[in-house]
């Protein structure tokens, strides 16, 4: 993420919003490859629970992540939409499967915060700290932590 | 021309071509030291192989040049100008006669005794002054060996040494031609001129090359006429790995695109891409094979360097070891080569070192004085099969055990359970070592697990077979490739699947009813392929869809086949309850036949889809846990699918015992030996509810008789059973035949002969390791054995055939020939061979004496067992038959005892129905221990425990 800031400029980054649950999310808008819509995805049986599967993208084969599962959420109801953010991650291609994708927001780094101790530790662990907006508050997702962590 | 001299050449070659650059380097820069020490690496490699390889002369040539070089190198010397004249003119020289190796095969007549002069002069650092005459005198040294005359331009050239390079490329005749026709050698040419006219005129014009003299200001350009003119004298060209890696994803992602668009095309029937398209998967086939061909290397690659480590190795432990190679050309994908190189040197090592003897330990041991290591490298289907025999001294089971129990990996009660072949699987433990010391060799114990582990990553398998005193012999079973495979696609638990084709033996298609189906000892699946039974495991079960499978059953949409399957036979869908953990739906199942090292076992699947080429990409780092799969790959439809991995299902199967059917397997392939095989039984009721058991084999036929077909003679049940009389004998003595109308008899047949015993229920069939826990209290029970769960009887037939039936043995009238009371079989398992040509005896025998605690292998033909015995197969006793075809027992005796062989010691019994005093007679005389009649089994027994204290 270093190198994404620093890329932009000094001073603000931008964020690809996302939705998980009624959580919103900001992902480092470097990091993310591609935006997909619902793709079928072929299991893999015995993998972690938060394996969805594996994808085709374009001849590259991508592991599916259900953030869903990775946050503690409730699976999605049945015929509920769902998106897909691609990103890499140690030179491998995973495919982020969320509820829904929204703005690119440009941020002033002055407004990052830590995130409150009373977060959730499991959240807590998977985000580097938070922007308050408007409406809502805007939690950055690590997505490096959040593909360790699995399994 | 030998290979390792081609490979020097080619390697030489490039290393002089680099150095052509640096050299000019020199002249500017004289005491550049990393430039010196590269010449020096070069010189000193080229001398050192030359050794290997006895290329005297260059060898000489070489040797001098280091010497100077060295003196350079260490700063000893100052280089100058003239030094870095002879510097050339050694590399000059080196060229010439690499390059006619390259050639003609052989180094050139003649001597560099000239040069070397002057090396050594150049060594004791005292020539600096008559160097330069002697630059001028080179021409007149050197005609004094004729045939080397074009060593006179390069002597002659010196100062621009590089620029002859390119004689050494033309043959001595061209040579010498060029010779007559140029009038002298000082002539300069233009150095430009000389470079063009080169690089286009190579083929045709020797000529130019013997006068080229160029100034030192164009290096560079003659540098690169040089390289121009290489192709001439190599065929080959040189490739970056990187380069072809790239081809090769490239291919592999053209293979895919090609399925997909056939998958299209099928789908979409005739259309006008059809022709051009079936062209293209054409072209891209071959290409895929071009490519894949370029990957390919000799086998011998890798093992180049083991004479030479094998030399090494027996001076430095004092052993004279030969070491013997076969199918050097046998290629390989460079991916797989590079990683089986170090396992297969380390392997071969071990052998030398840990394998063979000491030659005062060989003699012995009865062996020769000499050891050898085989090493053959073949192809079988689909695979290479890499084999490295010794005749060492095998592995030392007791040290091996010790070991164990040492490094815990086992307690001792495990190991007293484990087969020899399970015992010997522990050398591929980690940090596993037998060797009493660390040897410089090997023996530090990071050896066979290693060996193990790189072999198992390319997808292989490595079998070992030992005998204690006889050497092992360890197989490699490589596939050929890694990149792209050819994939069965099966589906299961509603997903799909890719299991490699390499691993599949065969599809079997079984149904719920039928000849075809699978049966269940105690819930694990089994299945009976051809005499053999085969372990089954249901992928959708060890993959975790079993339950979902049947869930899914409605919900999803399943393929039309299986709808139509499952709506024929809704009737039988509850027989699923009978088995546990696998739920198997009433329709059509597939087996996938599959082997592993050996090892067979079938895979359950709901389908089975075409073959496909896939490309097997590594999976994901997060899914690295998941040993059920090697890989996944992109299928020709685009989706996304999961390769199965052979290796690691057969691990699921909680095959904890696998080395031990293997072993079994290997046996029964080999020699039909009982030990540790299971036997085919047949179960069936009388009386009492304990099940009993009689060998299958021994069963000729099953028939039901109605009791009214039921006769008496002379007291005797008798039935008319294919128009002759076949005396029946109710197992039960006591069971009345007339109330039953259908009465089961198991009939037994030997030549002529039939007899059947009535029975009231048969059971099943069971294959099982027959062990006998108690000993029978009854006449015409052998004792009682635990068989698929239950305590079973398992009977004697020949108390039957013995006490009802007098005529049976009609033809093999005789008496024991040695009567006695009951022997005590006592010690650990002896190994008897038995030979018989009835199968009927061979049958009712090997349990018998299996039971008896012996291990028993059993031929049909006195010739097999003379093979056996050149196989140095050794047993502790020989049961023979008398009459059989082809050779009788006597004269199998004498060839025994004759030829002094392996089994001259070994006591033989005579098995015999004949046994008149002159047959006993003959019999002793040509060797035999001792005469047992046939039937008789508790002579053949009390003989044979007898025979074996004796001796």
């Amino acid at each position: 993420m270093a190198e994404a800031e620093e890329s932009v400029n000094n001073l603000s980054e931008d964020f690809l919003t996302i939705t998980v649950g009624k959580q919103l999310f900001g992902i480092p808008v470097l990091q993310v490859q591609d935006v997909l819509r619902a793709q079928d995805v072929t299991k893999i049986p015995l993998a972690p629970p938060e394996i969805a599967g594996s994808l085709n993208l374009r001849g590259r084969i991508v592991t599916a992540v259900d953030v869903r599962r990775c946050l503690s959420m409730p699976d999605k109801e049945a015929g509920q939409n769902s998106m897909s953010v691609v990103v890499e991650h140690n030179e491998e291609l995973f495919s982020l499967i969320i509820d829904n994708v929204g703005d690119v927001l440009r941020l002033e780094k002055a407004d990052f915060e830590r995130n409150p101790g009373t977060l959730d530790p499991a959240w807590r662990d998977l985000s580097t700290g938070i922007y308050q907006l408007e409406k809502s508050l805007l939690i950055i997702m690590d997505v490096s932590k959040l593909l360790e962590n699995i399994g | 021309m030998d290979d390792l001299i081609v490979e020097f050449i080619t390697e030489t070659n490039e290393s002089l071509e680099e150095l052509d650059i640096d050299l000019v380097n020199l002249e500017k820069n004289p005491n550049d030291e990393d430039l010196l020490g590269k010449i020096f690496r070069l010189v000193h490699t080229i001398k050192g192989t030359c050794g290997f390889l006895s290329l005297p002369r260059l060898e000489k040539v070489a040797h001098h040049a280091e010497n100077v070089l060295g003196k350079f190198r260490d700063g000893v010397l100052d280089v100058t100008p003239d030094y870095v004249t002879l510097i050339f003119e050694s590399i000059d020289q080196i060229k010439f006669i690499v390059n006619t190796i390259e050639e003609t095969g052989a180094e050139p007549d003649g001597n560099d005794a000239g040069l070397i002069a002057k090396l050594d002069a150049a060594y004791e650092g005292k020539v600096l002054l008559d160097d330069g005459t002697m630059k001028d005198s080179t021409g007149a040294e050197t005609p004094s060996a004729p045939p080397s005359e074009e060593e006179k331009p390069k002597a002659t050239a010196a100062p621009k040494q590089e620029r002859n390079l390119a004689p050494g490329d033309a043959t001595m005749d061209e040579l010498e031609a060029a010779f007559a026709n140029t009038p002298g050698m000082e002539g300069i040419v233009n150095p430009s001129d000389t470079a063009e006219e080169e690089t286009d005129t190579v083929e045709a014009s020797e000529e130019e090359e013997t006068t080229p003299i160029e100034t030192a200001e164009e290096p560079s350009k003659t540098d690169s006429s040089k390289t121009a003119s290489k192709p001439k004298t190599n065929k080959t060209l040189r490739v970056s790995v990187d380069v072809l890696e790239d081809l090769m994803t490239m291919v592999s992602e053209l293979v895919l695109t090609r399925n997909q668009l056939l998958q299209i095309l099928r789908a979409q029937g005739e259309t006008e891409f059809s022709t051009p398209l079936q062209r293209l998967s054409h072209v891209v086939s071959e290409l895929q094979e071009g490519v894949m061909k370029t990957r390919m290397q000799p086998v011998g690659n890798a093992w180049s360097k083991l004479p030479r480590i094998i030399r090494d190795l027996s001076l430095e432990l004092d052993k004279k070891i030969e070491l013997i190679m076969t199918g050097n050309e046998t290629e390989l994908d460079r991916q797989i080569l590079e990683m089986i190189k170090d396992p297969l040197t380390h392997m071969v090592r071990n052998s030398g070192d840990h394998g063979i003897e000491t030659p005062a330990e060989r003699i012995a041991a009865g062996k020769s004085e000499t050891g050898t290591i085989r090493l053959d490298a073949f192809h079988e289907g689909g695979h290479i099969i890499i084999r490295i025999a010794d005749d060492g001294k095998g592995l030392a089971v007791d040290k091996i055990k010790a070991k164990i129990l040492q490094n815990e990996l086992a307690t001792k009660e495990e190991i007293d359970n484990m087969s020899m072949q399970q015992i010997q699987q522990f050398i591929f433990a980690a940090g596993f070592s037998t060797a009493a010391a660390v040897t410089a060799v090997s023996g530090r114990g990071v050896g066979m697990d290693v060996v193990r582990t790189n072999i198992e990553k390319i997808g292989g398998s490595i079998e070992l077979k030992s005998e204690e005193g006889k050497g092992s012999t360890f197989i490699i079973k490589i596939p050929l490739t890694l990149a792209i495979v050819s994939a069965l696609v099966v589906e299961a638990g509603g997903e799909r699947f890719a299991i490699p084709q390499l691993a599949v033996r065969e599809l079997v298609m079984v149904s719920e009813h039928g000849d075809n189906r699978v049966e269940y000892i105690k819930g694990s699946p089994v299945f009976r392929l051809r005499d053999r039974l085969l372990p089954l495991v249901s992928l959708s079960s060890i993959l975790g869809l079993g339950e979902k499978h049947s869930l899914q059953k409605g919900e999803r949409d399943p393929p039309p086949p299986t709808i139509s399957a499952d709506d024929e036979n809704i009737d039988n869908t509850d027989t699923s309850s009978e088995s546990t953990g696998f739920k198997h739906k009433s329709k059509n199942l597939y087996l996938v036949i599959t082997e592993v090292a050996g090892y067979e076992f079938g895979i359950i699947v709901d389908r089975v889809f075409d073959t496909e080429e896939i490309v097997v990409k590594p999976v994901a780092q997060i899914l690295k846990g998941l040993t059920l799969f090697s890989g996944n790959t992109i299928l020709g439809d685009g989706s996304v699918i999961m390769i199965l991995d052979p290796n690691g299902i057969a691990n699921v199967t909680g095959n904890a015992n696998m080395s031990e059917d293997l072993d079994a397997m290997q046996q029964q392939k080999a020699y039909k030996s009982t030990a540790d095989k299971k036997t085919s039984l047949l179960i069936f009721n009388v009386g009492d509810k304990t099940p009993k058991a009689v060998p299958l084999a021994l069963v000729a036929r099953l028939e039901n008789i109605k009791a009214e077909d039921i006769e008496y003679s002379s007291g005797q049940m008798t039935v008319q059973y294919r128009g002759a009389l076949m005396p029946l004998i109710p197992f039960n003595p006591s069971v009345s035949i007339e109330e039953e109308d259908d009465k089961p008899v198991l009939v037994f047949a030997d030549k002529e002969q039939s007899l059947g015993i009535i029975v009231d229920e048969i059971v099943d069939i069971i294959e099982e390791h027959v062990d006998i826990q108690l000993s029978a209290q009854q006449g015409g029970l052998l004792g009682s054995a635990i068989i698929n769960g239950v305590a079973t009887d398992i009977v004697d037939i020949t108390y039957f055939l013995n006490s009802v039936n007098h005529d049976w043995f009609k033809d093999h009238d005789d008496t024991p020939y040695k009567s006695s009371a009951d022997g005590e079989h006592v010690g650990d398992k002896k190994r008897v061979l038995l030979i018989d040509d009835s199968s009927f005896f061979r049958n009712m025998l090997t349990p018998l004496l299996s039971m008896a605690g012996y291990d028993v292998t059993s031929l049909e033909a006195p010739s097999e067992a003379l093979q056996m015995c050149e196989d140095g197969v050794l047993f502790d006793v020989i049961v023979s038959d008398i009459e059989m075809p082809d050779m009788d027992g006597f004269e199998f005796a004498q060839k025994i005892k004759q030829d002094n062989g392996k089994w001259a010691n070994t006591p033989i019994i005579a098995l015999s129905s004949h046994a008149t005093p002159q047959d006993i007679e003959r019999g002793i005389e040509v060797g035999f221990t001792n005469y047992v009649a046939k039937f008789d089994k508790d002579t053949l027994l009390h003989t044979l425990s007898q025979t074996l204290t004796e001796n």
